[in-house]
């Protein structure tokens, strides 16, 4: 028996992954390099790089940008960025006036092809709770400060719906390229408890 | 009482990643994760159905777990057994006889996957998963 086993019968997380990978390779359900595909798709190819781009394109196409709030899969789709979890993609924008903050209360969904997978925090039990109850206090706390008359709008992201926020360019980069302002976009400002700064 | 939000992953410890972010802690969870997108892949179950377990195995943790550290993955497993096992793709007791097997053996084996190690690259080298006994 392990030491790390968290109950006498119930072996580690682990080992039970170990295990079910095991069995499902055995009855030709799964093959082991096809799991590793996955692995090195959302390690290496697939993050947040994906969303800045899409952010910078917004920021200098005005028809780009329209069409990304009207209907974001598609406009998401037109620069290749699709696949699981990027389906039903809702890019809303933050304003002077409306600051959005993406949350999912039930289980971490998150928009995988323009994000790639969720930070720790994303997922954690407070996060998921508190961003619903106390939304200015928790972006407070995660280093956002936003003035009282700006409106907090939260989402909560659902089978329906994935959610990116378009985040405010910032003041003084009306000289950078495209590429230069994807680079300022992080993916704290995209999931909305943080805002771009110019460099 | 609610845990604090940790941050550490845009902290100064973070390992520096391509994408910005360390998307898994332990090799395991990489492979949990890969087994759920494969079988649905495969068309064995939807996204939206897996989605339904997590959620339920998310909240009969959270509503059973005061004070005890909140692990992600940990809930991806145990709801990629669930819906495997409802599905009758395979059972509870070949799943769990096979883990204790695991579990039995030689200290150095398993390679302490209890996700806590830390210094893998996030590639898919030599972990768990691809071991045959």
């Amino acid at each position: 028996m392990s030491e790390h086993s968290q109950a006498s019968d119930r072996p580690s997380a682990a080992v039970r992954t170990e295990a079910l990978e095991s069995l499902l390779v055995e009855r030709g359900l799964v093959k082991s390099e096809v799991l590793d595909g996955f692995v090195n798709r959302y390690v290496n190819d697939v993050g947040p790089m994906n969303g800045a781009r899409v952010v910078a394109k917004a920021w200098v196409d005005e028809d780009y940008r329209r069409r990304l709030l009207d209907d974001g899969t598609g406009a998401i789709g037109e620069l290749g960025f699709s696949g699981p979890q990027g389906e039903h993609m809702v890019v809303v924008e933050n304003t002077d006036e409306v600051h959005n903050v993406v949350v999912c209360t039930l289980c971490s969904c998150y928009p995988w092809p323009v994000l790639g997978l969720p930070p720790e925090w994303y997922k954690d039990p407070a996060y998921r709770s508190r961003m619903v109850r106390e939304p200015r206090t928790l972006l407070g706390e995660m280093g956002l400060d936003l003035d009282d008359g700006v409106v907090v709008r939260v989402w909560d992201s659902s089978a329906e719906n994935r959610y990116l926020i378009l985040p405010q360019r910032p003041p003084g980069t009306s000289e950078l390229s495209e590429e230069q302002l994807a680079e300022l976009v992080t993916r704290d400002a995209m999931v909305g408890v943080a805002k771009v700064h110019a460099p | 009482m609610m845990p604090a939000i940790s941050l550490d992953v845009d902290g100064p410890a973070a390992p520096p990643r391509l994408n910005g972010e360390l998307v898994f802690d332990a090799p395991w969870q990489s492979r949990s994760f890969a087994m759920a997108m494969a079988l649905v892949e495969e068309g064995h179950f939807t996204w939206d159905q897996f989605r339904d377990h997590l959620i339920a195995t998310i909240d009969s943790w959270e509503s059973a777990s005061e004070g005890v550290q909140y692990r992600y993955y940990e809930r991806w497993q145990e709801a990629l057994e669930s819906i495997v096992t409802n599905r009758r793709i395979l059972t509870n007791p070949e799943i769990h006889e096979r883990a204790i097997a695991y579990a039995a053996r030689p200290a150095g084996h398993d390679h302490g996957h209890d996700g806590h190690d830390h210094g893998h690259d996030g590639h898919d080298h030599g972990h768990s998963g691809r071991h045959r006994h």
